[in-house]
C-alpha cells in the first residue's frame, strides 16, 4: 500500500500521470488546470518522468496533438477547463469517433461571459455528447484514483474511447488533501501496457479519418453508440479491479443515507460532500432525506440510477449549470427522461446552484430542498439569486 | 529556304533517331511506386493532387502523413474506399500540423522507450491554402515553432475548390472567386494581395523552406528531399493549378505552373539555415499577361490592373533577386 | 474486396472508421468520367516518360516488352495532360 500525503489535487493527479508512465502530454494552460500541467512539464524537465511534453500554442492544437499521439499508440494525457474545452470541442468530438484513447483533466469552470474563472459545470455540459467516457469526482482521493482508472479504462481493447475526468476547479483542483499515493508495483499491476487497436506506422499501413456518405453516416454513428454502452461493463470491472488493489470501491451511481429516504438529493462532483453534511443535519432532525451521487455521467447507468431514484417520493437535483431558453437544466433534463417511463415515478425538482464559483453550502442545500418541496416547482429554480 | 526534297531528308533523319531511341530506358532517379492510387476523385487534369503523387514519390513507403480537410482528402477517402498506401490521418481542418506534431511527438517517445521498431519514419503534413494561409495558420506557426522534425506542404489551388471557388488570403490579387467576385466596387476581384506564407515560414527561423510547382517535378521532388533529410520542421509551398477553379482547360494544368514561374508570379526558391537561393532565374521575365490569357479567372482584368499587378511582381522578383544574391552572380 | 458503403452493417465498420486495406479505392474506375480518350502511336513516340510523369492519375505506365507506353483506361479520366505535353504528338484525344 503506498504513502498517504498531504497534498494539493491537481499535483497529485499529475504525479499519478507521472505514475502511468505516460508518453505524450499535450496543454494549454488555463486557470485552474495550470498546476496539473505545470508539475507534469516539471517532471519532464527534471528527467523523472520519460515523455514528450507539448507546449501547444492553443487548446485546439492540444486536443489535435493527442489525437496524433493516441494514433500512433502513445499513451496521451490533456488537461483544460471552460474556454480551453470551447476552443478544442471541435476536435473533442472527432476523439471519440474515430476510438483514440486519451485521457483528460477537466478542471470545471464557467463558460463566459462574463469572464469567469470559477467553478460550475456548464462547460462539461457543453460537451455531453461529445461520446466520452465522462466521470465525475468529489474529493482528491478520486481524482487521484481516477487517472489510472481512465487510462486502463480508455486503452482496454474492448473499449477504446477517450475518458474525461472532471474535477471542479478550485474547490478540488486547489484544496491539500490527505490522499493516498499508489506504488509503482500496484500501477504496474493495475494497467497493463498500452496495445492499441490501430496504429499509424509505415509497417502496417492503414487510413484513419476517412470521411462518412449519406450511405455510411448512420452506422458509424450507430457504431459509436455501442461501443460507448459496451465500454460500462469495463468501467465498472476496472473500479472492482482497484477495489482488489486498493480497498477504496467505486461505483456509477453511489448513494449516502439513501434507504428508506422519502426525498433524495442528485447531484455529482464536489457538491457530493456538502450535500452529505446537508443529508446528516436532516437525518439527525428526523426527516427521511438522502442523497444519491452520480458518478459515471456517460455512459449513464441507467438502470442503477432509477433503482436508486425509484423508491423515493421526491428528487431534488442539483445542476451545476443553466439551459437557457430550455426546459429544464442540461442533469435535471437527463433524470426526467430517464425516469418518465416508470410507473412509480418520484417528482423530481430542477435546482440550478453554484453558477460561476457561487459558494453552496449546507445551509443552502437544506434551505434549496425546502423551497424546491414547498413549491412544487415543476420547471427549474435559478437558486440564491438577488432581485 | 528548304526544298521539299531537302524536308524530307530531314523528315528521315528525324525518323531514325526516333528508331534509335525506341527502348524504354528507367528513369533515374524517379521512383516507380505509386503511393496514392488510382481511383481518386480529383477532376480532369487537377495538378494539386498530381504534386501529392511527387511529393510522396520522393519521400518513399517509410512515412506518416497527416492531413487538412480539403481537396485531397476528400477526393482519396470515401469509406470505405483510401487511395493512400501510406499510413494517412485526417483530422480536421485546420490542424494537420498539429496532428502531425502528435505523431512526431508520439513516434518519438515511443522509439525511445523501444515500442516502436527503431527505424527513421518521415512524418509528412499537408494542406490546402486554406488549411494552412488562413484557418490553420495557427496550428502551423507553433509546429515550426516547436521545432517538429516534419515536413509540411501546402498545395496551394490559390482559394477554397473544395467549397466551391471562395476566396482565400493566398488568392492573387485580381482573381474572381466566387466570394471576391469582380464588379463596380471591386474592379480586380480579389482585392488583395497574396498572403506571402512562404516568407512567413523562413521568418520563423525552421531550417528549409522552398517553392515548388509540379510542373518542375526534379525541382519538387530535390526539394522534399532535402526537406527530409534536415533536423527540424521544413515548409514546401506548391503552387498546384486548379483548372476547375481557375477556369483553364484541364490539360493546360502543367503549362500553367511553367507560366506562373517564367512570368515571376510564383518564383521557385529556397531557403536553406536563412540562405535566400533562386532555383530558376529566366534571362528575362515573360509579362504577367502572358500568364493571365486564358485563365477565366482574370478575364476581366484591363490594361490598367493588369500594369498594377505587373508593378508588384517586377518589385517582388527583384526583391527576390536581391535576397538570394542573384543580381551579384555573373 | 470491401463492400459498397450503402451495403455495409454498423457491426462491419472497424473501430473509428479505420480503413485496413491500403489504396482500396482503385476499385473505383474513373475512367467513367471520360469524354475523350487519348490515342496512343509508339511510332511516334521518343519514349521520354512525360506522359507518365504528368500523369495525376497514374494511368500511364511503361511496358519493357513491348516498348510502349500503355494507359490504363479503367482509371484515365481523359484530362488530355498526355497529349498536350507530349513533345512528339504522339498522343491524340479523340472522342470516346
Amino acid at each position: 500500500m503506498g504513502q498517504k500525503v498531504g497534498i494539493e489535487v491537481s499535483i497529485a493527479a499529475a504525479d499519478a500521470v507521472g505514475l502511468c508512465d505516460v508518453d505524450v502530454v499535450a496543454a494549454y494552460p488555463i486557470t485552474p488546470q495550470t498546476h496539473v500541467v505545470e508539475h507534469l512539464a516539471e517532471l519532464c524537465a527534471s528527467g523523472h518522468l520519460d515523455a514528450e511534453f507539448v507546449p501547444v500554442e492553443s487548446e485546439h492544437s492540444a486536443m489535435s496533438v493527442c489525437c496524433g499521439s493516441a494514433a500512433v499508440g502513445a499513451r496521451t494525457f490533456t488537461a483544460t477547463s471552460a474556454q480551453g474545452l470551447a476552443l478544442m470541442s471541435e476536435i473533442v468530438f472527432i476523439a471519440s469517433s474515430m476510438r483514440l484513447p486519451m485521457v483528460m483533466f477537466l478542471a470545471n469552470r464557467a463558460l463566459s461571459a462574463p469572464l469567469s474563472i470559477w467553478n460550475d459545470h456548464s462547460d462539461t455540459m457543453m460537451v455531453r455528447d461529445c461520446g466520452w467516457i465522462q466521470v465525475f469526482c468529489k474529493n482528491g482521493q478520486e481524482v487521484y484514483d481516477a487517472i489510472f482508472h481512465a487510462f486502463r479504462v480508455a486503452e482496454d481493447k474492448r473499449v477504446s474511447m477517450p475518458v474525461m475526468i472532471n474535477v471542479d476547479g478550485f474547490g478540488l483542483t486547489h484544496v491539500i488533501e490527505p490522499i493516498e499515493f499508489w506504488t509503482k508495483e500496484m500501477v504496474k499491476e493495475y494497467l497493463p501496457p498500452f496495445e492499441p487497436l490501430y496504429t499509424l506506422h509505415p509497417d502496417k499501413v492503414v487510413t484513419m479519418g476517412a470521411f462518412g456518405m449519406p450511405e455510411i453516416f448512420t452506422e458509424a454513428k450507430k457504431a459509436l453508440d455501442v461501443a460507448m454502452w459496451n465500454s460500462a461493463p469495463v468501467v465498472v470491472e476496472a473500479w472492482n479491479e482497484m477495489a482488489k488493489l486498493t480497498g477504496r470501491q467505486y461505483m456509477p451511481v453511489e448513494t449516502y443515507k439513501a434507504d428508506g429516504a422519502e426525498t433524495l438529493i442528485l447531484a455529482m462532483g464536489s457538491i457530493c460532500e456538502t450535500a452529505s453534511i446537508a443529508v446528516d443535519r436532516f437525518r439527525e432532525a428526523g426527516k427521511k432525506v438522502g442523497l444519491v451521487n452520480l458518478r459515471l455521467w456517460r455512459p449513464l447507468p441507467k438502470d442503477e440510477l432509477r433503482k436508486a431514484l425509484s423508491g423515493a417520493k421526491d428528487v431534488v437535483v442539483l445542476d451545476r449549470a443553466l439551459t437557457p431558453g430550455g426546459a429544464n437544466s442540461p442533469l435535471t433534463a437527463e433524470i426526467r427522461s430517464l425516469m418518465y417511463g416508470e410507473t412509480a415515478r418520484p417528482n423530481i425538482y430542477n435546482m440550478v446552484a453554484g453558477l460561476g464559483g457561487r459558494d453552496v453550502t449546507p445551509e443552502d442545500i437544506t434551505t434549496m430542498l425546502e423551497k424546491a418541496l414547498a413549491d412544487q416547482h415543476k420547471g427549474y429554480y435559478i437558486y440564491g439569486v438577488r432581485g | 529556304m528548304a526544298s521539299v526534297a531537302n524536308g524530307v531528308s530531314m523528315m528521315e533523319k528525324k525518323m531514325a533517331e526516333t528508331e534509335k531511341k525506341k527502348v524504354i530506358k528507367p528513369l533515374k532517379n524517379f521512383p516507380m511506386e505509386e503511393y496514392i492510387n488510382s481511383g481518386h476523385r480529383a477532376c480532369q487534369g487537377c495538378a494539386e493532387v498530381l504534386a501529392v503523387r511527387h511529393v510522396l514519390k520522393a519521400i518513399g513507403p517509410d512515412m506518416v502523413m497527416a492531413m487538412a480537410t480539403g481537396c485531397m482528402e476528400i477526393i482519396s477517402s470515401p469509406y470505405p474506399y483510401t487511395s493512400w498506401n501510406v499510413p494517412w490521418i485526417h483530422v480536421a481542418f485546420e490542424n494537420a500540423a498539429a496532428v502531425a506534431s502528435g505523431v512526431e511527438s508520439g513516434l518519438k517517445a515511443l522509439r525511445r522507450k523501444k515500442r516502436v521498431p527503431d527505424k527513421d519514419v518521415t512524418i509528412l503534413a499537408m494542406g490546402g491554402d486554406g488549411g494552412t494561409t488562413d484557418i490553420g495558420f495557427q496550428a502551423l506557426s507553433g509546429m515550426m515553432e516547436r521545432g517538429h522534425k516534419i515536413i509540411y506542404v501546402c498545395v496551394d489551388n490559390e482559394a477554397y475548390m473544395n467549397t466551391g471557388i471562395q476566396r482565400s488570403s493566398s488568392t492573387p490579387f485580381g482573381a474572381t472567386t466566387t466570394t471576391s467576385p469582380a464588379g463596380k466596387v471591386a474592379p480586380a476581384g480579389q482585392m488583395t494581395w497574396k498572403k506571402d506564407m512562404t516568407a512567413i515560414a523562413a521568418a520563423h527561423g525552421i531550417p528549409y523552406t522552398a517553392t515548388a510547382c509540379p510542373t518542375f517535378f526534379n525541382d519538387l521532388q530535390k526539394k522534399i528531399l532535402k526537406a527530409k533529410e534536415v533536423q527540424g520542421p521544413s515548409y514546401i509551398h506548391i503552387l498546384s493549378v486548379c483548372p476547375t477553379g481557375w477556369r483553364v482547360p484541364p490539360q493546360k494544368a502543367i503549362e500553367y505552373g511553367q507560366l506562373a514561374v517564367d512570368t515571376g508570379v510564383f518564383p521557385l526558391y529556397e531557403v536553406e539555415n536563412g540562405i535566400w537561393k533562386l532555383n530558376r532565374k529566366p534571362k528575362e521575365l515573360k509579362p504577367v499577361s502572358e500568364y493571365f490569357k486564358g485563365q477565366g479567372r482574370y478575364r476581366h482584368l484591363d490594361e490598367k490592373l493588369t500594369a498594377e499587378i505587373q508593378e508588384k511582381i517586377t518589385a517582388r522578383w527583384n526583391r527576390l533577386v536581391e535576397l538570394s544574391g542573384a543580381d551579384k552572380e555573373s | 474486396m470491401t463492400k459498397p458503403m450503402d451495403q455495409i452493417l454498423w457491426q462491419e465498420i472497424e473501430p473509428g472508421g479505420v480503413i485496413t486495406e491500403p489504396g482500396n479505392a482503385s476499385c473505383y474506375h474513373t475512367g467513367a468520367w471520360r469524354s475523350q480518350k487519348p490515342e496512343y502511336n509508339p511510332n511516334l513516340c521518343i519514349k521520354c516518360w512525360r506522359c507518365y510523369i504528368m500523369c495525376p492519375e497514374s494511368a500511364i505506365s511503361p511496358n519493357y516488352d513491348t516498348n510502349e507506353f500503355v494507359w490504363n483506361y479503367d482509371y484515365c479520366k481523359g484530362c488530355g495532360i498526355c497529349a498536350y505535353e507530349c513533345p512528339a504528338k504522339a498522343i491524340e484525344m479523340q472522342e470516346d
